[in-house]
Parts: C-alpha cells; structure tokens; sequence
C-alpha cells in the first residue's frame, strides 16, 4: 500500500466514523465546535500512526478512545473551567475504564444529535458560504483542503472561514443548543438552502475535471438523504431531496463527449438514471403526503419532475410545468422564476402569450444586466418571425453572457437571426 | 459512485440474535447517514428458482439447488465517495459478523455500478 493509498483508506474510515465522533463528544462537552476539533485531532493522528500500525480491526473504536483522550486533556489543561465540565471528566474518567467496545459505538441513537449538530453547522447567525464549509467538514468528513479544491477556493479562504464560523457559535453561546417544536421547521430552510447550494455548486460545473466538484453533488445528495431520515416529517426536506436527485438523474446526459453542456430538451432520456428518478418521484410523493405540494423546493422539484417523466421531448406537458411555475411565483416573488414561467408558457401556449410575460419583465430591475432576459425574448421574436427584432435581442443577450459558450452561442442565434431577416 | 454488497456464505441457518440486532442498528446508522439507499436479507434456496438458457432451451429448476455451494443471503446498495469507502463499510459489516456469529464464514462482495452515479 503506497502511502497515498493509506491516506485515502484512512480518509474513507474516517468519514464513517466522523459524524458519531463529534455527535458524541459534542453531548458530552456541551460544545460543538471544541467537539470538532478535538475529533480532527483524533484524524491527524490516525494518520500519523495508522500508516506504520495499519488501520485497526475497529477503527471506530480507536478514534473514539483517542478523541476522548484528547477531551480529557483538554479538559484537565484549562482550569478556568465551569463544574458542569467536572462533571463531564468524571463520567469520561470512569468510562476510560472500558475500551469502548463496537456495540456501545453502535447503541448510540444518532439521530436527534445528528440534527443538532447539522442544525448548528447551519446556523443562520452564520453566512451561507461559512454554513456550506462548515457543513461539508462537520457532517461530511471533507478536509479543509478537499472544501477549498471543490469550491476552487485557496486553502486559507476556507480555513478561516471555519475558523470564524466556530468562533462565531462559541462567542455567540450557540455552541449546543436544541431547537424544537415550530423552530425545527424554521430554522430547517436555512439548512436547507446550504444543502442547496452545495448541490448546485457541484452541478453547475459543468465538467468534472477535479472529482471533488461533481462530488459536492453527492455530499449533497446524502445531507438531503440524512435530514429526510432524521426529520422525516418535513415536507420540504423531502422536496429538496426529490429536486437534487431528479436533476442529478440527468448528469450522464448533459454533455457531450467534448464536455459542451446539451441542453435538458435534446438530451439522450436512455441516459437518465431511472432509479434516481423512481427515488425522486418517491421523496417528491412522500412531500406532498406530508402537504407540502405549494413548497418552495417541493414545486422546483414538480416541475423536473415533468420533464423526467416525459418519455421525449415532445411528450413534456408543458401547461402544467407553466402552472407549477406559477405557484412558485406566488411563494418567491422572483423575476427569474417569472422568466422561466414565459418560456413554459411560450411551449404551451405559443410565443405570442409567452412574449407578452417577457415584455412585462423588461423593465425589471433586478433582471437589468441578466443575459437570459433578451435570450429568451430573441427566441420568442424568431419564433414569431420577427426576425429583426430577434437579432438585436440575441446581440444585446451575447454582449451580457460572462460565458464564452453561451456568447458564442447567441452570436451565432443573432447571424442565423439576421440571415432569416435578409430572406423573409 | 454506487456499489452494491452481495453477501455469500455457505451457513444455511439464519443469523444468531445479536449480530440480527447488531445488524440492524448497523443499516440504521448507514439510513440515517445517507449512504445505504436500499438493503434486504433473502430467503433460504427453497423458496427460489432459476431460470437456465443453455443448448438454446429455456429450463426451470425450483430451489433447493444441490450445486449450490454458496448462497446469497442478503445485498444492499451504497451511494459512498469511492472504493475505499465501501472497503471500510463492507469490513465493518464483516467484523460484525466475526464479532457476533462465531463460526460463520462468508464473503462480501462489493461490486461497482455500471452507469455512473451524479
């Protein structure tokens, strides 16, 4: 075994064991994020010792022994501490006695500590990027190293994120703290939108050329899988759930051998997974059992949800999906999901009502500056033969792409535009 | 990367209670960490058939099977980072047995999928 095989094996036990370590040290010390690291001092010396011993027969055990060590000593070390953590050295004193054994390991219910402990990463008092970081090192096991290659981040921008993001919960005396009743479901959306925009920060690289980025998507996956399993009456937990694996059901069709993306009409179906779309639909079913049909994550996911279960293109019902957007308009208020609403209502209705929606949102502020807002409009104009008027939508809409793709692409949508003027 | 664990053994007899218990908080832990998509345990070879294709004839044999000399006892599938994770998982799922059903002796095997996960 090379000592980078060693690494990752250590790595592989260590995302395993990790949530129980710091949900166990978190209960007993009354603080999570002394808990997280005191479990990262128990990684490191895994790693040092582990490559020379080789991983032991229970690896859960051993790095529970040792992060409790380390608790002690931490404990023993600072002398300004309050007599609760008495208390705590000397119930983990006369549990030192024993070696924790892989029963006791596994007797430990870890779901209301698991939920804590997410509830706590994701705190709202914290930024979202320093949720997300915290997130991905708390209840994925990832390094600081790993968190900075997948967000394409140096290394210090993510260490002191986490740094600041724990110093935050502990000067804010939101170090371990329970919500229950009515803030479960509040405080959820804000984990929510973390688990949320780790999804998305995978999905929208288009190529994976560093494996670290498309695995932001699975992290997220299993963080949607988790809170689905710890919190299962919440609707939108499921919704979210259904919406991350129906769009991820489509990732070995959205680009092609060059890597260019192909856009969710002319994709090969045969390439969508049909087990993550049945496990969409089901987390999609469970949601709106629960009554969350009219969620905000429960409605995105209705919608994929319509083009997942189109056999072709041409069998999505495009009525429906317009409606599903605009309920969503009625809970988001967002310009962008009005767009997106035109272009469904454009494929079910016909350009003439689509651009009529368009046109209403060209004053918009907060779509000032957005390419797809003359993107869209261009194709309505040339779809209405309005050919003239299509080429400056399309040149306006490649002067506002940030993108070389999608600039080149509307550059060549504006000539095919101008060509289709000249002939008419 | 999604894996599949085939569990094999020639024990015909059905766990002992406490690696059933042991088991079971296992695949609790692994539900609520969102790694195990799907699990079960399968009957013993009587309750099963096999449908053979050879010399161009179908034919059906119900179970028992004499030939078998190993059986498959359960499978589960796992939605983990990569290979090393499914080593470690499929391990611990191993020593349990040692730990809690001396004697038994058995393989698991862990197999990739082929289309790709997300």
């Amino acid at each position: 075994m090379t000592a980078v095989d060693a690494h990752r094996a250590i790595l592989a036990v260590w995302r395993i064991e990790q949530p129980r370590l710091i949900t166990s040290l978190a209960r007993m010390l009354r603080d999570v994020p002394l808990a997280e690291d005191l479990t990262q001092e128990a990684l490191l010396a895994a790693l040092e010792r582990w490559p020379a011993t080789g991983v032991p027969k229970r690896p859960g055990a051993w790095l529970m022994a040792t992060a409790k060590h380390r608790a002690l000593d931490h404990l023993r070390r600072d002398r300004m501490l309050a007599r609760k953590h008495e208390i705590v050295a000397w119930d983990m004193e006369a549990e030192q006695q024993t070696m924790p054994d892989l029963d006791s390991a596994l007797d430990d219910d870890i779901g209301d500590e698991l939920l804590r402990l997410i509830f706590t990463a994701c705190h709202p008092r914290l930024s979202r990027e320093a949720r997300a970081a915290l997130a991905l090192r708390m209840i994925c096991g990832l390094t600081t190293e790993e968190i900075a290659r997948a967000f394409l981040l140096p290394d210090a921008t993510i260490a002191q994120r986490i740094v600041r993001a724990k110093r935050t919960l502990s000067e804010s005396g939101l170090a371990y703290e329970t919500p229950r009743g009515e803030e479960v479901s509040e405080r959820l959306s804000s984990v929510l939108e973390v688990v949320y925009l780790i999804f998305n920060e995978g999905y929208t690289a288009a190529r994976g050329e560093d494996w670290l980025r498309p695995q932001l998507c699975n992290e997220a996956l299993r963080l949607g899988r988790v809170l689905t399993a710890i919190a299962p009456h919440e609707p939108e937990a499921h919704g979210l759930l259904a919406l991350m694996e129906l769009n991820a059901s489509r990732t070995a069709a959205r680009t092609d051998a060059a890597g260019e993306p192909i856009l969710i009409l002319d994709q090969n179906r045969a390439l969508w997974d049909q087990l993550q779309i049945r496990r969409g639909m089901q987390a999609l079913g469970r949601a709106r059992e629960l009554g969350g049909a009219g969620g905000f994550y429960v409605l995105q996911a209705a919608i994929i949800a319509c083009h997942a279960q189109a056999e072709t293109a041409g069998d999505t019902d495009w009525s429906r999906i317009a409606g599903f957007y605009a309920e969503l308009a009625a809970v988001v208020r967002s310009p962008i999901v009005e767009l997106n609403r035109a272009v469904a209502v454009g494929m079910a209705e016909g350009p003439q009502a689509a651009l009529s929606i368009v046109d209403r949102l060209m004053g918009e502020p907060a779509l000032e500056g957005y390419h797809l807002l003359p993107s869209v409009r261009g194709d309505l104009l040339h779809k209405l033969g309005r050919y003239e008027e299509a080429r400056a939508a399309f040149e306006a809409a490649a002067a506002l792409a940030g993108n070389k793709r999608e600039h080149d692409m509307l550059r060549r949508r504006a000539a095919a535009a101008a060509d289709a003027a000249l002939s008419s | 990367m999604r894996f599949m664990f085939i569990v094999k053994s020639a024990h015909s007899g059905p766990p002992t209670s406490e690696l059933m218990a042991a088991m079971h908080k296992l695949a609790d832990r692994e539900i609520k960490a969102g790694r195990m998509l799907e699990s079960g345990g399968l009957m013993p070879l009587a309750t099963g058939a096999q449908v053979r294709l050879a010399g161009g004839k179908l034919g059906v044999t119900d179970g028992p099977f004499v030939e078998a000399k190993e059986v498959i006892g359960g499978y589960a599938i796992f939605e983990l980072p990569g290979k090393e994770e499914a080593l470690a998982s499929a391990k611990e799922f191993m020593q349990l047995h040692k730990d809690l059903m001396p004697g038994w002796e058995g393989v698991c095997e862990l197999r990739a999928f082929a289309s790709p996960g997300p």
